[in-house]
């Protein structure tokens, strides 16, 4: 008979530990996937976890994984904050959106000035337009007690039907024979989010992640915010008592991570996919998600789980391109990943005794 | 009586049909959430129950077979939750998540292939004379099978809750499961037959959409459907009978800006698609303010139970 018993603390050893026993099961498991569409297992998932790294064409995939892990991570951090403190924005989709459009849209109102003064402006309007967005389940929370959970969720679609409003209304290129899209931001010198170091694929965003998860180390373990987030996720109560202010946790991590995801956008849209339009987000505000889990909600963990998830993405185009596996795939690999993340978790907070059999 | 070149009859009869998905996953919901467990994989389960269903019912050319394997497909996924939720304890509102962006994956992969192709027609059940009747004909008695489905399942979920000894069981467990488990119920094969019961309810509301609504494959196509049942079930404070006029309403207003669309009102049709998305954050923010605790919720929400003796 199993039993289980509730560690005092959750296990250091195990917290380690879990994230690389989710992600082999999570490759058993996917293997069996790929097997069922028909493709050598072990090859996909060469392919996929390899190949981008240390293949015959790494020196063109690792400059793509910093382009994809970069978003992911920023995202990661900034959901990370509320999800340790029991705050869920799960519409992190809608606020890189509307940061990329706020951010768009304040460069192309300068088209086509030539300063370095616009890129800047740019960011710090990508930043406003993902708070403003996370504010208002924050202040519909804190006002009216609504699920921010929902409301966030929900303003991810608001948010799309307001991008395709944009990338074919008010921020289409009149230049553009009638096509929906805006300009190609990644052109145009005062706005280009280019590469640093060619060849490497760190643009400003990968710059601004990894300060992020320095920051967010520091919040957490040097900061009286960072303490504060922790005790709330651990204990409400203590909290509470402790004189931590529920309400402004709430504007705090849900700002926080708005802000971050917007910047995401802006620089997503600046630099590797160029333009707004109406399907320029490819779900990486979803995927932060996943990313913040496997990091263990932790800045530094987080960094690695970026990078991870973000081998898989390019992992996925190659496999796709090379034997033909569907884009999908990848996606349900992620989901199943996420599953096996939260089950191990059981290990880190539980301990499995072996119990004789009594009445 | 025409407005805009709306007809009324017509609109409400449209109206029930589209809200016939979010009337099933958010029906099967309420029981999920009255056993205490939160499962936020609704839109995960409605789009694999989509594309489950519309498989066999291509495959077989019997839109019946494929609504039973839509409930099979999203009970099945459904069970992925409650193991891992109810034996890993794991936390409810992660494993939701999970189960959405899992299911979102899944069904796109299994619908690879099935992009444009044409689904059996589900047909209207025949009533006879009683369709002719004017107006209330058209209304109520011109519908298919899953329509009246969806009522019925209303009323019996409202009586089993209400009436019957296994339901009053249920609800306890969902109100304080540590007493429920005190008395000697099985709190955890309950809470499984629940979450298991709200996955086939999400996954013939899916099926609803892909082979009736639309009627084809699209990936995504649930378009956030799942995430609005979860917001009826607030809005209808726990409440079946609350519930049905939740998700009528919503119908009403997607029918109608999609009628307005066609009629080529002045507003942009961006701005009227928002409009369901836009209307269910408004109606949440009347329904919980001023309330620390949301109406009618079960205690026992979104808790993992583990029995220490």
């Amino acid at each position: 008979m199993i039993a289980l018993e509730k560690r005092p603390n959750p296990s250091a050893f195990w917290g380690y530990l879990t994230p690389l026993l989710a992600v082999v099961a999570t490759m058993i498991a996917g293997g069996l996937m790929f097997a069922a569409l028909g493709k050598d297992p072990f090859q996909s998932l060469k392919l996929i976890f390899w190949d981008p790294i240390f293949g015959e064409f790494a020196f063109y995939y690792r400059g793509q994984l910093l382009i994809k892990a970069g978003p992911l991570i920023l995202i990661a951090i900034g959901l990370s904050l509320g999800f340790r403190a029991g705050i869920w924005n799960i519409g992190a989709e809608g606020q890189y959106v509307m940061g990329a459009i706020f951010g768009a849209a304040v460069g192309l109102a300068l088209y086509p000035a030539e300063t370095r003064w616009i890129f800047p402006l740019m960011v710090v309007f990508g930043a406003i337009g993902g708070f403003v967005w996370a504010m208002i389940p924050a202040i519909l929370k804190t006002k009216f007690n609504t699920n921010e959970i929902l409301v966030s969720l929900l303003l991810v679609y608001v948010a799309e039907q307001f991008l395709a409003k944009m990338a074919f209304g008010a921020l289409r290129n009149p230049d553009g024979q009638g096509f929906p899209g805006s300009r190609n931001l990644a052109q145009w010198s005062s706005s280009s989010n280019s590469e640093i170091i060619a060849g490497t694929g760190i643009h400003y965003g990968v710059v601004a992640a990894t300060i992020a998860v320095l920051l967010a180390a520091i919040l957490l373990s040097r900061h009286r915010i960072g303490f504060d987030i922790r005790i709330m996720g651990v204990a409400p109560k203590a909290a509470a008592f402790s004189g931590v202010n529920p309400q402004r946790m709430v504007f705090f991590c849900l700002g926080i991570s708005g802000a971050l995801a917007g910047l995401a956008g802006l620089f997503e849209v600046t630099g590797p996919s160029g333009q707004i339009t109406d399907s320029f987000n490819v779900g990486y505000g979803f995927t932060a998600i996943i990313v913040a889990f496997l990091g263990r909600l932790n800045p530094i963990g987080i960094l690695f789980a970026g990078l991870l998830i973000g081998l898989t993405y390019i992992g996925g185009d190659a496999a796709q391109a090379g034997i033909g596996l569907p884009g999908a795939a990848i996606q349900a690999f992620q989901g199943m990943l996420l599953f096996f993340l939260l089950a191990f978790d059981l290990l880190t907070q539980f301990r499995i005794r072996w119990a004789r059999a009594t009445a | 009586m025409d407005f805009l070149g709306i007809n009324p009859v017509l609109l409400i009869t449209a109206l029930m049909i589209a809200s016939t998905p979010i009337l099933l996953a958010a029906i099967g919901e309420l029981v999920v959430e009255k056993s205490g467990v939160l499962n936020l994989g609704v839109e995960g389960m409605m789009i694999t129950g989509a594309i489950c269903g519309f498989i066999i019912a291509v495959e077989t050319g019997s839109p019946t077979l494929g609504f039973i394997f839509a409930a099979v497909g999203g009970a099945a996924l459904s069970l992925i939750f409650a193991v891992i939720t109810l034996y890993f304890l794991s936390n409810q509102v992660a494993t939701g998540l999970a189960l959405t962006l899992f299911g979102l994956g899944l069904s796109s992969l299994m619908g690879q292939g099935y992009q444009g192709v044409k689904p059996p027609l589900t047909s209207k059940i025949d009533m006879g004379p009683l369709t002719d009747i004017p107006v209330l004909g058209t209304i109520l008695f011109n519908h298919d099978a899953i329509v009246y489905l969806s009522l019925a399942l209303v009323v019996a979920v409202w009586a089993f809750l209400k009436y019957t000894r296994a339901g009053l069981i249920l609800r306890s467990c969902g109100e304080n499961a540590e007493a429920a488990h005190a008395l000697g119920y099985k709190v955890k094969l309950i809470r499984m037959a629940a979450i298991a019961f709200g996955g086939a309810c999400a996954g013939v509301g899916g099926a609803y959409i892909s082979m009736v609504r639309v009627p084809q494959w699209v990936d995504g196509m649930t378009a956030g459907a799942g995430w609005i049942a979860l917001a009826i079930v607030v809005f209808g404070a726990w409440r079946a009978g609350r519930v049905l006029i939740g998700a009528y309403l919503f119908g009403g207003v997607t029918v109608l800006q999609l009628n307005l669309q066609a009629a080529g009102i002045a507003i942009p049709v961006e701005y009227l698609s928002m409009s369901p998305y836009l209307i269910t954050i408004l109606v949440l923010v009347l329904i919980s303010a001023g309330r620390a605790r949301a109406l009618g919720a079960p205690a026992a929400l979104g808790q993992s139970f583990h029995a220490s003796r």
